[in-house]
């Protein structure tokens, strides 16, 4: 009787696949990362933002620019006149958030897609997102803390003030 | 009985024919040839070497670089091996567009321009047109190509609908060939992206009835570098020569994924 090595049986145990452990460190995905359902929310963000933005971006110019004077009905006054109205302060801040999360989401993933230097994408990600909070923060203080009729040092009125200042 | 020792004449043919005879003669025609060249022994550079040859008009790109490798320069490099676009081995870009050059004809490119064949873009080249494809396979072995079921395997086969198998039909199809993973813009920048035909393949297994480790397969394409990679420019539908709605599977893959998640 013979007896058998069973690693003889299993070559495939002990014998390396071809050409393993020669590819280039560039072609490795290093585990599997967490930010997948990240990347997964950022995708449903950009469907859902988008269908929203249309929406919203088009009553904006229909109001702002078909409704009423049309384009010369816009100036300070009028600006002024509908964010004295809690409803287009709450439009415009929802067209404000989304348009620049989905702009920046935009943003960053053509970053990921053509920067080739991770140096270089870090530093064109850091220029983006810190863009994005500034104009972000900017805006929702302006929305919100927005003051038509301003006076001067005397307490007069300025001139510029749209005409219902008169009557506050 | 006795066999007739002489065999009837053949009766009159009622069509005239050409003297020629055959099917007539095949068309033939000149064609320049550039070939992206890299031989690491002895440059680091690649280079366009070109050849001008009479090829005829039942020719394939693959007949022009046999007749280039046998006859004028044996040092040119590529894969082919069944030669009639079954066994995926030579993709290339053949005027820009990954094509099988076994499935490409002469005749339907323009052939008063040269035609220009390179290595399929995004894998390291490792002689002419030859790449190292062994970062496509390693992402494809990582979506688990084959079938796992965890119940006992019954006596006879595991029944499926037809319904059941159409579900996947078309991500059967693939060969392989890396035409589509190769004609994508995101791979060709992130080399760690999965790639379509990880995709594809990866689909042949999540919708079939009888597999059970699609919720696994789906979990390793939710990666950063999985289905989210995916831009749908649809560079992989046109390059692939099986004709699988490659970006189509993606997105079903993307769907899956999702609804998963939920």
């Amino acid at each position: 009787m013979t007896t058998t090595k069973s690693d003889a049986l299993l070559p495939a145990q002990g014998i390396e696949a071809p050409r393993s452990g020669r590819i280039d460190p560039k072609y490795l995905r290093n585990g599997f990362s967490k930010s997948g359902s990240f990347e997964m929310a950022a995708w449903v963000f950009m469907r859902v933002s988008g269908a929203a933005l249309v929406v919203l971006i088009f009553v904006h110019l229909a109001v702002n620019l078909l409704v009423g004077e049309g384009i010369h009905q816009i100036d300070f006054g009028f600006v002024a006149g509908k964010w004295a109205n809690p409803v287009w302060q709450f439009w415009d801040l929802t067209m404000l958030w989304l348009a620049m999360l989905h702009g920046g989401n935009g943003m960053r993933t053509i970053i990921n897609d053509y920067a080739e230097k991770d140096s270089t994408r870090m530093w064109l990600k850091s220029i983006l997102y810190l863009s994005v909070i500034v104009i972000i923060v900017l805006g929702t203080m302006v929305i919100f803390t927005f003051e038509p009729c301003l006076l001067d040092n005397s307490g007069q009125l300025l001139e510029s003030s749209p005409s219902f200042c008169q009557n506050v | 009985m006795s066999t007739p020792t002489k065999e009837a004449a053949e009766p009159a043919s009622k069509i005239d024919m050409k003297e020629s005879g055959g099917g007539g003669e095949i068309p033939s025609f000149d064609v320049t040839l550039q070939v992206r060249r890299y031989d690491p022994e002895f440059s680091d550079d690649a280079r366009w070497d070109e050849w001008t040859i009479t090829m005829y008009g039942t020719d394939r790109v693959l007949d022009a670089l046999h007749k280039v490798k046998w006859e004028i320069d044996g040092s040119l490099t590529f894969r082919r091996s069944c030669a009639h676009g079954v066994c995926g081995s030579d993709a290339m870009r053949i005027n820009g567009r990954n094509r099988l050059a076994c499935k490409v004809l002469l005749k339907d490119l323009d052939t008063s321009k040269p035609i220009m064949v390179e290595p399929i873009k995004g894998l390291p080249v490792e002689k002419d047109l030859i790449v190292d494809m062994e970062p496509f396979f390693q992402s494809y072995r990582e979506i688990m190509p084959f079938m796992v079921n965890n119940s006992p395997a019954p006596t006879g086969e595991r029944i499926q609908s037809p319904e059941e198998r159409e579900r996947f039909d078309d991500t059967t199809k693939c060969i392989l060939c890396a035409a589509c993973t190769s004609s994508c813009p995101v791979f060709w920048t992130d080399g760690q992206y999965f790639g379509p035909a990880a995709i594809v393949n990866a689909h042949r297994f999540i919708f079939d009835s009888r597999d059970d480790a699609g919720d696994m397969r789906l979990e390793v394409l939710n990666d950063k570098e999985g289905v989210w990679r995916c831009r749908t420019i649809f560079n992989c539908t046109d390059a692939c020569p099986r004709g699988i709605e490659v970006t189509k599977a993606i997105q079903e893959v993307k769907r899956a994924v999702l609804t998963r998640s939920m």
